[in-house]
């Protein structure tokens, strides 16, 4: 190809300057010299609107990035307070440690650091300053050190997410007080808080080990990223032996006729389509007919399958024609056979394309949402998945929910759940350049 | 290559065996489906209820009313939802579905209200708005401002020529888009209501319904009414950056946000929590769930989690779902719906 243009080229060249050489008035030289500056200017122009170009699109990703990290840093930080909780054998019985009272344990020691809120409603806003989910907390202490019981043992604990968004500064002291989630005494309870050190911002580590929950503080990325982990284990296993398989077909056995074309046309067809279309299918093949279980990251794992078949055969198909048939010539002449050139020779020169190709694929499937919503993989589910069965949800997804959500502290979730999925799109596209660029052959 | 070929059939014969072995398992949690209205507060029952009994957590899908009911009425087993979430009551159309698939005994229990707001920026004037206002602010075609009975297409520009008492900005409304269970009940509450008080509208409600709310429930498609999508977060962030705009969407998204938006008195009243409880504001609505009675007894934690759902603690006033922006409904009301829950009556046949 390159040769022949060149040729090309030079055939274009001696036409040109024959013609420069025709007898009438200026010489050749001349006559270049006389548009060099036009076409040096139009040059530069050419590459300016290319720089100007990829200036642009920079520009727009970092003021994405740039309003992603900016909103969600602060999600990776947790207000915490320091309680000195009293595991009270009066409230704590030992034989029947699963009902016992942990709230109250808690409520207790907030009113210890708080005696003078005496009235009902007082002791109401003291106690919502701590999360609900910190009974739970005590209560797993107390299941795996029943020797606790009896002691007084200070515990830093999550603060409720109207607390977290108050120290982070996202709920302003200046308004009104009925117009804030956070009262005037509960204000000032805080800041004594923090003036006796009994404040700090932890590592949110619930963030990375909790399923999701309706309270921010508590809400979590574990569950969503075991079912986008399981759901691209399916799609992973299946489409990539498919899609070479397919791929090895079409290029090295399938006779060139109407029929190959045809079925060429729809595979380029299929990786064109709108992935909700894929979603309807699953729901009419995978749960209506096959009856597999709704929301399970199986279901999920096989929708997306359907949805990157298409790419990594395509990719497939392109790896395989890049190995140049000398390979396979040569191969077939010292006597291999066809499977044989193909299984030792053409597969592993193409296996670099192939796995870029794939990886491309899952990262598309990882970031989808439509398909999954058909099949009822958007859902609010708290415990983690442990199987292909059990019911999941996907990163995007749980981040689609979290941005629909009232409370104010899941803006900041969303947009770390939104990092995380960018580091993750980021490590898998990185992992393919990584790959072609060691593995890949140039002839 | 021929080893590869018996590892793909194998694996292929594998995902054959193990479907129907995955589909015959019993579900051993609950599933539910439907508003995405109400899922903010049944996921909060939902968690709950996983964190203090030994059941697992429900599984909470959020597919809007209409797509949720069609799946809970889609049959009888167990691989069809148990509780169907509802931002309104179950149409007629859709208890004949359930019936013919096998689903005879339903059980409705409210929940609580929820208050649809018109709301705009801290920043602007508070507005005073009556449904009629909205009527002649927000719909397609309206009667002609000369009188008679013509109807001409809204000309309205600013709220001073739909009203002399209301601040002369241009009309902009974001709002929900078509598909969404907030707009039908907009539209309905408010959009009805105003329209009526047009006698020669009225008129027709009765001789030719489909035409009144033809006229009724159109709305304007001119860029005064802007379609901001479901997520009522970004039509709040929207409001923030354009004071004179003004927003509807959910209550919980107002009380959420109380610092940086004001809600706009609808026919005198403010949308508060005493008022859509008593039925003073008007534009709000009774929220329900839906629950199979069948499934009772067949999918572990049924009685339990209607139980947790209508304790004094999960609905009552001081509940964790009034936290959340549910309206609790008032005290009697409540221990009949208690009581529905408990006894599972089944709901009598609507008319």
């Amino acid at each position: 190809m390159w040769c022949a243009n060149t040729v090309k080229n030079m055939n274009r060249h001696t036409e040109d300057n024959s013609r420069f050489n025709e007898p009438d008035g200026m010489g050749a030289t001349a006559k270049v010299q006389a548009g060099l500056a036009a076409r040096y200017r139009k040059e530069r122009r050419f590459r300016l609107f290319g720089l100007a170009a990829i200036a642009a699109s920079l520009l727009f990703l970092v003021v994405l990035l740039g309003s992603i990290v900016a909103k969600g840093y602060t999600a990776f930080w947790q207000t915490q307070i320091l309680l000195d909780i009293h595991f009270d054998p009066a409230v704590l019985d030992v034989n029947n440690l699963a009902t016992a009272n942990y709230a109250a344990l808690v409520r207790e020691a907030t009113l210890r650091l708080f005696p003078q809120a005496a009235s009902r409603q007082d002791q109401r806003a003291l106690a919502k300053l701590v999360s609900t989910g910190v009974a739970y907390q005590v209560q797993e202490i107390v299941t795996s050190k029943p020797e606790l019981i009896g002691s007084i043992i200070p515990i830093w604990v999550v603060a409720d997410d109207e607390v977290d968004m108050f120290v982070k500064g996202y709920i302003p002291r200046e308004v009104p007080e009925n117009e804030r989630r956070i009262s005037d005494k509960q204000a000032a309870w805080i800041d004594q808080l923090a003036a006796a050190e009994r404040l700090r911002q932890g590592f949110n580590a619930t963030f990375f080990q909790a399923g999701d929950s309706r309270e921010p503080e508590l809400a979590g990325i574990r569950g969503a990223a075991m079912g986008s982990l399981f759901t691209l284990a399916v799609t992973l296993t299946l489409s990539f032996p498919i899609g070479v398989a397919a791929a090895v077909y079409l290029e090295e056995f399938a006779p060139k006729n109407r029929w190959t074309d045809l079925v060429e046309v729809n595979i380029n067809n299929l990786a064109a389509i709108p992935s909700i279309v894929f979603g309807l299918l699953g729901l009419a093949v995978f749960l209506d007919f096959m009856h597999l279980p709704r929301s399970a990251s199986l279901v999920g794992g096989l929708v997306l399958t359907l949805m990157t078949l298409p790419t990594v055969i395509i990719a497939s198909r392109a790896s395989l024609k890049s190995v140049p048939p000398s390979i396979r010539e040569a191969a077939l002449g010292i006597g291999a056979s066809q499977v044989q050139t193909i299984v030792h020779h053409v597969l592993p020169l193409a296996m670099p394309g192939m796995m870029t190709g794939a990886i491309i694929g899952m990262a598309r499937a990882l970031g989808e949402t439509a398909p999954l919503l058909m099949i009822g993989m958007v859902a609010f589910i708290v415990d983690i998945p442990h199987s292909f069965s059990d019911p999941a949800t996907a990163l995007p997804v749980q981040i689609y929910l979290w941005a629909d959500s009232p409370e104010r502290a899941f803006v900041e979730r969303t947009s770390a759940a939104i990092m995380v999925l960018l580091l993750l799109l980021l490590a898998m596209n990185a992992a393919a350049v990584l790959l072609r660029n060691k593995f890949e052959r140039r002839w | 290559m021929q080893k590869f070929a018996r590892i793909l059939v194998a694996a292929a014969l594998f995902a054959g065996s193990a479907a129907p072995a995955l589909a015959a398992e019993g579900r051993d949690y609950i599933s539910i489906v439907g508003s995405s209205t109400v899922y903010p507060f049944t996921t909060a029952v939902a968690e709950q209820f996983g964190k203090t009994t030994k059941f697992k957590t429900p599984k909470i899908e959020s597919t809007g009313t209409g797509g949720g009911l069609k799946l809970f009425c889609a049959g009888a087993g167990v691989d069809t939802p148990d509780v169907a979430n509802a931002s309104r009551p179950i149409k007629k159309s859709e208890i004949e579905t359930c019936a013919k698939n096998g689903v005879s005994q339903i059980v409705e229990i409210k929940v609580g209200y929820d208050g649809i707001v018109l709301a705009n920026s801290k920043k602007a004037e508070q507005m005073q708005l009556s449904r009629k206002d909205l009527y002649l602010a927000l719909a397609k075609d309206v009667p002609s401002p000369e009188g008679g009975d013509r109807l001409v297409a809204n000309p309205y520009k600013t709220w001073k020529d739909v009203n002399p008492k209301l601040p002369a900005n241009k009309i902009e409304v974001l709002g929900p888009p078509p598909t969404s269970g907030t707009r039908d009940a907009f539209v309905e509450m408010v959009m009805d209501h105003g329209c009526a008080e047009f006698p020669q509208i009225k008129a027709l409600q009765a001789a030719d319904e489909k035409k009144f709310k033809a006229i009724c429930q159109t709305l304007r498609e001119d860029g005064a009414y802007i379609e901001a999508g479901e997520n009522d977060n970004l039509i709040v962030q929207k409001l923030e950056a354009n004071p004179r705009s003004v927003g509807i969407f959910g209550f919980s998204f107002l009380d959420q946000n109380a610092d940086k938006i004001q809600a706009s008195a609808i026919d005198g009243e403010l949308p508060e929590f005493k008022t859509i409880a008593d039925g003073k504001y008007p534009v709000a609505r009774p929220l329900f769930i839906y629950v199979k009675k069948d499934h009772v007894g067949k999918i572990p934690g049924m009685a339990e989690f209607l139980a947790e759902f209508a304790s004094d603690r999960a609905w009552g006033e001081q509940g964790y779902l009034a936290e959340k922006g549910l309206i609790p409904m008032p005290k009697d009301e409540q221990k009949a719906m208690a009581a529905v829950a408990k006894a599972l009556s089944a709901m009598v046949n609507k008319k």
